[in-house]
């Protein structure tokens, strides 16, 4: 081997020294999938490490083995050299490997102080909570995370309730630090706040894995990236080696397009009106605090924000399932106030809901029954009390193949069916009723990247054929890809509204925030 | 996935129909199992005693007959429970409904003066109606207040089973009834016709068997069967699609309660020809009708087979307090140990077992679900 | 009679024929708060009576009758957590099933026993000095029995438990999010199994209290339904410990009221006023909004990894 200079890290460990923590051959398989397929991994203390990947890549699944969450079926782990076997998450602590989880593992009615207590050895039995309060104030400052004690997780922020999830691990002494997709539920200013709190951590000698499928992030703020696609490793480098082309080649196999075919945008007349929206959210705090806005037929509004400043509740009172103190909903030229969901279906509006497993289909029944959810009691699924069977199963084989919805029969359970393709089957129940107005919440969440990119086709193929699409996501990206127009949401009002063409990320960023736009745009 | 030596369990996201059946037959098996070791607690010769058993019931036509009538109740209440289940609406209440058809019908018989070859019809039809009310009242509870349907429609049993004897010590009682707390006999044109030489009373048998065609065809091809399966699967989904829970909840109890009530009609007037205390009206019929509608696992057509059964294990009851002289009561043991092993085996369904070739270690190919 | 005579009886019968509830009740209040429901109060009290009276009655010891009834409660308690926590089966049919065997069993076993009077039941208990109090002495602490008295102190300290100290937070967070416990290295079966066993020890004494002391005797099916009321006040109560005594009274009132006013009403019709007015309860509590109060995840079994 030739000889050439000790490449260091930022804390300057060689990087050939032993790793602080070392995962070889990792195997992990599912009914039908594996999950893992021989992953190995390196991660040097004082190193940011990103684990990139797509939906599906199985990021999460290596990350929960460590944490305990899993056992492999076959493969090694090491920490400082050492093989160690993780059973549970007992033993990953033990082992101090602490991990954020992607949708938080709090206990919602308790503080934030019972949260960290929660299972804590050396904490005393009587009132644990009050001793842990004064450690969680250190704690806060040393590393710029400042939290209250006594507060209640659920009346945080998602911002705030991250930091308890990264407190409760420091505060268990762990050195390896995992975060999932940490900046999902964060602003771009709590990203950059988020970061920062990282490079603290970098300093003090942690070692933190970042999973992630955003590149922009990866290059940001890793020291290096492991990219997977499919289970498997396709490799690993350092960020300063490389750029977002090539991780995105790696990351998906072939080239990637950023931008999608979107023709000009024609906005007809008024799809959705909405004035002056009041309602509560289910803890009874108000969650829409007067929301107006237009969405014109052959246009895309998106409606960008972090979660849970009302977009949540504002679709659900758009779509008849959540009742409007105050305001006034038009659709396609109907007041239709306070209607029933049943009465919104049948005016043309199609909601494409957030929660697919647990609202938008009825998993134990079949495909085809799926497939006529929300129009079984008309014509042609019913005549009079009686289901006309024959129509159901031409409508579904019908439709099966438009939308390219992969299932081995029409009567499969819809439980089945991958994520793709139960969002196809919703899309196309959906989308084939010739709706006025689609409202469509989250939709390519989890989803791989073809699924994704065929679902935004999908929507933009609607708004060019004259129907309204009210767009909510989190992903900014996918807003700016897709919306002719934007709308930002804070604390249950619209801080303004944009064009998609003249916006700019920090404009957005701001509105996010809370800092309403000074140009007020025509609606 | 695991490996345990040379075998290889697999998880199996959707068993087949073979392997359900297996796997109750097995439940089953295990239940008699401990149940042998009862009888030998008790003293009594396991082998004797199912020997016995066997012979008193299937091996008579008197005993086959003895089945066929225990399970008329079993099936009618089945059907609706089954109904119910499918909704997710748990109704362990069709005793107190059972029994509200009884009181309707007594009252219908003793004292409607209706005549002659009306009389029935009109009872059977003031059974349904009272058994569907009594339904009704927990159902709309459960919608409109949120309260616990198992609880509910519990205490409407004790209600129910109260009111009852209220009826037979108080305004009721038979004046011809010697001091005992009975009503008095129907009229002969309240009794219904059996099978010679039994006490099935055929014509409520075949109201049972027609409705568990109907209620399957409800189910399967109706849009308010529809609704129901939403309902009872998810929620969440029900509520997105815009259906009126309210008014499947009613409707299901309304059925469910309703064919209770025809059991309890039939019970009056099929066999006792009065109405009795409560506990002799019913051993336990809705209770027992709960297993009979589990592992009929929500087919109300599978419904009449597991009734059968069930009649069986009333029929065995008899014969082990008369033959065996051990109390009735063994027959709730061993719904009880059926029942605990029907759910205690049900995670078998889920796990498949097959030799694994030598070094092998997993199977699988890569795939997209799953992250 | 005077109404400080019907004061005293009835607030006086309250607490001993709220004992029972009030025992049953702490207990299912901590299987719940772990997150798991237990239907089977009723074959778990039924199966204690039994048990307290049959050792009772042999041995002469009625303390002792207590004793194997906790255990007996706790045994088929256990059946039940190894069904719903270990199996993941369904918790409400396991329940049912448990309710129908324990009292198919206790039906089976108690054959021999019924109608004969305990030779040695429980004495009941008057605290020397408070007794001499007026009103209140005898409508407290006169004729009591040291379980309603050991019940009432029980609730206190599982509430000082379950809300004060490390094992409280545990419990709560298993029963509120299994998940979250989980992942900090909480064992969330062992927990479930302590709490659901822990709720069948106290059913089984409650049970006990009936045969051994209240009535004292064993008749079939004594428990008459006071499971299913235990279930209905566990929510009634929002799975407070502390609420749990003013639910247990009130029931306990009302039973002894069924009694007391047989000689205005018929004896059936009052019989069926606890179970009238349970219904009664949880539709209040439902109004209220109590149904906000249950553990996050009540009847849910829990699966390490379940998207």
């Amino acid at each position: 081997m030739a000889i050439r200079s000790i490449p260091k890290n930022s804390l300057g460990i060689p990087t050939t020294a032993p790793p602080l923590l070392k995962l070889r051959d990792i195997v992990k398989s599912f009914p039908g999938v594996v999950a893992n397929d021989h992953v190995s991994l390196e991660v040097q203390a004082g190193e940011i490490h990103a684990l990139l990947g797509e939906n599906g890549a199985g990021k999460t699944t290596l990350m929960n083995i460590l944490y305990g969450l899993y056992r492999p079926d076959s493969g090694h782990i090491f920490i400082k050299g050492e093989e160690v076997h993780i059973r549970s998450p007992r033993d990953a602590i033990a082992h101090g490997i602490g991990m954020v989880h992607q949708h938080f593992k709090l206990v919602y009615p308790h503080t934030v102080a019972e949260n960290v207590a929660l299972g804590l050895a050396g904490t005393p039995f009587w009132q644990p909570a009050r001793v842990v309060e004064r450690g969680l104030k250190e704690l806060s400052e040393r590393y710029g995370l400042p939290v209250d004690p006594r507060a209640r997780v659920w009346q945080l922020s998602a911002g705030e309730q991250q930091r308890v999830e990264i407190l409760k691990a420091l505060y268990r002494g762990a050195e390896i630090l995992i975060l999932d997709e940490p900046t999902s539920v964060l602003t771009p200013q709590e990203t950059a706040e988020l970061f920062k709190v990282l490079s603290r951590m970098k300093q003090e000698g942690h070692a933190v894995i970042f999973i992630t499928h955003k590149l922009g992030e990866v290059m940001e703020v890793a020291d290096r990236v492991t990219v997977m696609r499919r289970g498997k490793v396709v490799g690993t480098l350092p960020t300063a080696e490389t750029d977002k082309g090539s991780l995105a080649r790696m990351m998906v196999g072939r080239e990637v397009v950023f931008r999608l075919s979107k023709g000009e945008c024609h906005p007809g007349e008024e799809a959705l009106v909405v004035e002056d929206l009041h309602a509560l959210s289910d803890r009874g705090i108000p969650a829409l605090r007067g929301v107006s806005f237009t969405v014109r037929r052959g246009e895309i509004l998106g409606i960008a924000g972090v979660a849970g400043n009302g977009q949540h509740e504002l679709v659900e009172v758009i779509t008849g399932l959540r009742r409007a103190q105050r305001g006034r909903i038009t659709i396609l030229g109907e007041d239709l106030t306070n209607r029933s969901a049943r009465r919104m279906a049948d005016a043309g509006v199609a909601h494409i809901p957030e929660e697919r497993l647990r609202m938008g289909i009825v998993p134990g029944m079949s495909v085809e029954d799926n497939l006529i959810l929300k129009k079984h009691h008309r014509r042609p699924f019913s005549r009079g009390p009686l289901l006309q069977l024959r129509k159901v199963h031409a409508f579904a084989k019908r439709v099966i193949e438009e939308y390219d919805i992969m299932t081995p029969s029409p009567r499969t359970p819809a439980k089945l069916l991958s994520g793709g393709n139960i969002q196809r089957l919703i899309l196309a129940r959906e989308l084939s009723g010739q709706p006025g107005l689609v409202v469509a919440a989250h939709p390519t969440y989890g989803l791989d990247v073809g699924a994704t990119e065929q679902i935004r086709q999908l929507l933009i193929r609607q708004r060019d054929a004259g129907v309204g699409v009210l767009l909510v996501s989190e992903d900014l990206e996918e807003i700016m890809t897709l919306s002719d127009r934007i709308a930002v949401m804070f604390g249950g009002e619209i801080m303004g509204v944009v064009s998609a063409g003249e916006a700019s990320l920090a404009e957005i960023g701001l509105m996010m925030a809370g800092e309403r736009r000074q140009a007020q745009e025509p609606r | 996935m695991k490996r345990f030596g040379p075998f290889l369990f697999e998880r199996r996201l959707a068993p087949p129909r073979s392997v359900v059946l297996g796997v109750s037959m097995l439940a089953v098996m295990l239940a008699l199992l401990v149940g042998a070791a009862i009888f030998a607690g008790y003293g009594v010769n396991p082998w004797h005693a199912y020997a016995t058993i066997g012979k008193s019931t299937l091996g008579s036509r008197y005993g086959l007959m003895e089945i066929l009538r225990r399970a008329i109740p079993l099936l009618l209440c089945g059907v609706g429970l089954v109904i119910a289940f499918r909704a997710q609406f748990w109704n362990i209440g069709a005793e107190g409904q059972l029994l509200a058809g009884a009181v309707a019908a007594t009252g219908m018989a003793l004292f409607s003066g209706i005549p002659g070859p009306w009389l029935l019809p009109a009872m059977f039809g003031a059974g349904f109606f009272a058994g569907a009310t009594w339904g009704m009242v927990p159902a709309f509870l459960k919608v409109k207040l949120r309260v616990n349907d198992v609880i509910s429609t519990l205490m409407m049993n004790y209600v129910m089973i109260y009111i009852v004897e209220w009826l037979i010590h108080g305004p009721w009682k038979g004046p011809t009834m010697r001091g005992f707390a009975y009503t008095d006999t129907f009229p002969k044109a309240a009794w219904l016709p059996t099978l010679p030489l039994s006490r099935v009373h055929w014509p409520t048998l075949l109201i049972g068997v027609v409705a568990a065609i109907l209620v399957a065809l409800i189910l399967n091809r109706t849009r308010l069967g529809y609704e129901i399966r939403v309902v009872g699967e998810s929620e969440g989904a029900a509520r997105y699609a815009g259906i009126n829970f309210l008014r499947v909840s009613l409707w299901v109890m309304i059925l469910s309660g309703g064919l209770a009530g025809l059991a309890g009609v039939g019970e009056v007037a099929g066999i006792h020809h009065k109405l009795l205390s409560p506990t002799q009206v019913s051993m336990g019929y809705g209770y027992t009708a709960i297993i009979v509608a589990w592992l009929a696992r929500g087919s109300p057509v599978v419904a009449i087979v597991t009734s059968l059964l069930f009649g069986l294990i009333f029929a065995a009851g008899d014969v082990i307090k008369t033959v065996l002289r051990m109390p009735f009561q063994v027959t709730g043991v061993f719904n009880g140990l059926i029942l605990f092993f029907l759910i205690g085996v049900e995670l078998l369904m889920y796990w498949r077992v097959r030799l694994a070739s030598r070094g092998e270690r997993w199977t699988g190919k890569a795939g997209s679900s799953g992250s | 009679m005077d109404w400080q005579s019907w004061l005293i009886g009835i607030v006086g019968r309250a607490l001993a024929f709220g004992t029972p509830l009030l025992w049953g009740t702490l207990g299912e209040i901590y299987a719940e708060r772990a997150g798991v429901v237990n239907l089977g109060v009723e074959g778990m009290m039924v199966l204690g009576a039994f048990s307290a009276f049959a050792v009772a009655q042999s041995t002469g010891h009625p303390g002792l009758g207590i004793l194997v009834a906790a255990v007996v409660g706790g045994i088929a308690a256990l059946i039940h957590a190894f069904l719903t926590v270990t199996l993941r089966a369904n918790q409400y049919v396991s329940g049912l099933a448990l309710t129908m065997f324990g009292l198919g069993l206790a039906g089976l076993l108690g054959r021999g026993w019924e109608g004969i009077p305990l030779r040695q039941p429980l004495p009941s208990v008057t605290v020397p000095g408070l007794s001499k109090i007026p009103l209140l002495g005898p409508m407290l602490f006169e004729d009591q029995s040291i379980l309603t008295y050991t019940g009432l102190i029980l609730a206190v300290v599982l509430w000082l438990l379950l809300y004060r100290t490390r094992w409280g937070i545990v419990v709560r967070s298993v029963g509120e999010s299994p998940a979250t416990a989980d992942a900090l290295g909480v064992n969330v079966f062992l927990i479930r199994y302590l709490c659901v066993i822990f709720g069948g020890v106290l059913a089984g004494v409650a049970g006990g209290f009936l045969s051994v002391e209240y009535r004292p005797a064993w008749t079939e099916g004594m428990t008459a339904g006071m499971g299913w009321i235990v279930i209905a006040l566990t929510i009634f109560a929002a799975w407070d410990p502390l609420q749990a005594i003013w639910g247990a009274l009130f029931f306990g009132a009302l039973y002894h009221l069924s009694y007391r006013l047989q000689a205005w009403l018929p004896p059936e019709l009052l019989k069926l006023m606890p179970y009238a007015f349970a219904i009664l309860v949880l539709a209040i509590a439902g109004l209220s909004g109590r149904k906000r109060g249950a553990p996050g995840a009540l009847g849910v079994p829990y699966t390490r990894g379940e998207k």
